[in-house]
């Protein structure tokens, strides 16, 4: 595989892993804590719904996953593809 | 001791830390004073980004502004976190490779083009000023308070203290001292919490005592509230009651912008290398958390205790006494708070009790007709003051007070010095040096970066004598200017290597004139008060408030650059080749100062 062949997988895996960890922020935030709480109301947290949880703690909650799981996922990658900083 | 020379003595020793640090990394070469020279742990780095980022809004303006609304505020919380997520995966690690000081350098670059670079330096510089008009409001609450003066002089002092450290500090300063107030912004925000969890639920985490259990009642905390704010006729706590579109477009606004503010995107120049950016990224993320994660817990456990002061028999039963909070010392905090000018109640009825009640709600009219009241008495809790306030709302000790001044002040000062700091890099290094005069000295460079700081700051204090909402209303309104502006500019420049010069231009200018004149329109021209023709409870477009804006500015962004660049030349090879180059952390050097 030459260079070029080689950045180029690197970045469409690069922008797969970007998708994806986009729909989960969508989803956490956008989704079940405003757009989907509704869905979410028969589930009780403490007073409230699954939905009010997400809102106000849960979805910064998946945010902080979301960062360390795409540097974590990145770094490997950079390895994989020899793209990485010696 | 007495209360004020508390504060005093806490507030005092704070600065005298800052100012130490400041003085003891004092900027030599232009290097330094911009990126410290990139020998920042991401750690650090992060710690710093969390203190340079929380301001005065999420510190002293965001707990109330949630207190006060409920669950339809959550778009501060999940807004100004999930921007961090963006930061991360879109912008970080490209920007960082690529390897310049500014924002306004990349877009220059990127785009080959002076005029692309020109107008980013105008889109950083009206949303960063509009930010600090904001950490200005709040700097006057903070002052006022523990100073025991009204609003105005207190913004004037914090003035004088602002830039006294942001000119004489730069960034290396300013990085190490940041440091420093996140350890005091971040005690001063949980320990208050931590007791008032404590007294209210027993549960020491106040994130956690949030959905724990109201020991008084034996009910859920968020149970309790949700009634004992619907005794009083207002709308319950928990529940979603705001317009739906609003709300999504407010956080997108928020999340967008925290990925296009200039003064946190240049945290991630200072990191040594690509894999560092995205980690730091997300320490940020985990030192804002601890903020974050609390805040919903304080605004709601406060909102408790205020109306249980107001109601300290019980809803159905006498409201507080004059005299109670007049002689009672649990009720000292108002006295104090009464002359900032920002609390105020009044016994319209004459009956010698305050009562505090939703009056626009037809249940509680009848109750008031009945019982003789007149409308609410508890005429003016501006939402600023709950944060600082909550400790003596709280009955707290004295320390814990005078702590909670201390890290409302860093973090409005903090934020203030970061955002002054981008101002005068892209109007010296951008503008002057990048535009104007090419062979300007170090010297020069540095003495004009100092010139624009100083001015910045004199136009901020003028503007927030008069500020447009409260301290997160009027941050909001600069995250929704960046998002128009520079966050699709960015992304472009990483994600398309087809959109050249023209695309770019026409689209940030189109960004940030759509979004400025729909804020002007609502806000008032220049936010010069009694200006604007419609206002934000009866919106020009649609339901979408001016607040809201920034996420179809954005849309609004990208679309023109797609269209123009379609119509336009393409961009040259080199171009391609530098985005290609831009897309791999190999080789990633430090950065050069000229080019």
């Amino acid at each position: 595989m030459s260079a070029k062949d080689s950045a180029m997988a690197y970045w469409k895996a690069n922008l797969r892993i970007i998708w994806i960890s986009l729909v989960i922020w969508a989803l956490v935030s956008f989704g079940f804590g405003i757009l989907l709480r509704p869905l979410l109301a028969g589930i009780p947290v403490g007073g409230s719904d699954l939905g009010f949880w997400f809102a106000q703690q849960g979805s910064i909650l998946v945010f902080l996953g979301l960062i360390f799981f795409y540097a974590w996922r990145m770094n490997r990658l950079d390895r994989e593809h020899g793209v990485d900083e010696e | 001791m007495d209360q004020f020379t508390l504060n005093l003595i806490f507030v005092g020793a704070s600065f005298a830390l800052y100012i130490g640090i400041a003085i003891w990394a004092r900027a030599g070469s232009t290097s330094e004073f911009y990126a410290a020279g990139r020998g920042v742990h991401p750690v650090t780095n992060g710690m710093a980004t969390a203190a340079d980022w929380m301001s005065a809004a999420s510190f002293i303006s965001m707990a109330g502004l949630i207190a006060f609304v409920g669950y339809d505020n959550s778009t501060f919380l999940m807004g100004w976190t999930g921007g961090y997520v963006l930061l991360a995966l879109l912008l970080a690690p490209y920007l960082r490779k690529f390897g310049k000081f500014t924002v306004s350098e990349f877009i220059g670059d990127r785009f080959y083009s002076q005029t692309a670079r020109l107008v980013a330096v105008l889109c950083l510089i009206v949303a960063s000023l509009t930010y600090v008009i904001g950490q200005m409001t709040g700097v006057g609450v903070a002052f006022g308070r523990f100073l025991e003066v009204n609003n105005t002089v207190g913004l004037l002092i914090g003035a004088c203290v602002v830039f006294a450290y942001a000119v004489f500090g730069g960034m290396k300063g300013v990085t190490y001292t940041q440091v420093a107030q996140y350890v005091v912004l971040i005690l001063a925000y949980t320990i208050p919490a931590i007791f008032i969890s404590l007294q209210l639920t027993g549960n020491p985490i106040p994130a956690l005592g949030l959905f724990g259990e109201h020991q008084a009642s034996g009910e859920p905390l968020l149970a309790k509230l949700d009634q004992i704010v619907t005794d009083l006729g207002f709308k319950e706590y928990t529940m979603h009651h705001a317009d739906t579109v609003n709300m999504v477009l407010f956080t997108l606004s928020l999340m967008i912008g925290t990925a296009g503010l200039p003064h946190v995107i240049m945290r991630f120049f200072t990191v040594p290398k690509v894999s560092d950016a995205r980690w730091s990224a997300g320490w940020a993320l985990v030192f804002i958390a601890l903020l974050y994660l609390t805040a919903p817990a304080v605004g709601a456990m406060a909102r408790l205790n205020i109306t249980e002061l107001m109601w300290p028999n019980g809803t159905d039963a006498a409201a507080v006494s004059v005299e109670t909070i007049e002689t009672d010392e649990k009720y000292d905090w108002m006295q104090t708070w009464a002359k900032t000018g920002l609390l105020g109640w009044e016994d319209r009825n004459g009956d010698g009790m305050i009562q505090y009640y939703n009056d626009a709600s037809p249940e509680m009219q009848e109750r008031a007709a009945e019982e003789g009241w007149e409308g609410n008495e508890l005429t003016n809790f501006n939402r600023d003051i709950l944060v600082l306030a909550n400790p003596e709302i709280a009955n707290l000790p004295g320390w814990v007070i005078g702590l909670v001044a201390a890290g409302g002040l860093a973090a409005a000062l903090s934020t203030a010095a970061g955002l002054l700091l981008a101002i005068s890099s892209a109007v010296s290094h951008d503008l002057i040096k990048g535009a104007i005069n090419p062979r300007i000295s170090e010297r020069g460079e540095l003495m004009s970066a100092r010139i624009a700081m100083a001015l910045a700051i004199i136009v901020a204090t003028y503007l927030g004598l008069n500020p447009p909402g409260f301290a997160a209303q009027t941050v909001a309104l600069a995250f929704g200017l960046a998002a128009a502006s520079i966050f699709p500019a960015l992304m472009m420049g990483i994600f398309s290597t087809r959109i050249n010069n023209t695309g770019a231009v026409a689209g940030m200018l189109a960004g940030l004139l759509t979004t400025l004149i729909y804020i002007f329109l609502h806000k008032g021209w220049f936010f010069i008060p009694g200006t604007n023709s419609f206002d934000d409870s009866d919106p020009l477009f649609f339901t979408i408030k001016s607040t809201s804006f920034g996420a179809i500015g954005a849309a609004i962004n990208f679309a023109t650059a797609y269209i123009v660049a379609g119509m336009t030349k393409a961009p040259p090879q080199e171009i391609r080749d530098l985005v290609e180059s831009v897309r791999i952390p190999r080789g990633a050097g430090a950065a050069a100062a000229d080019h």
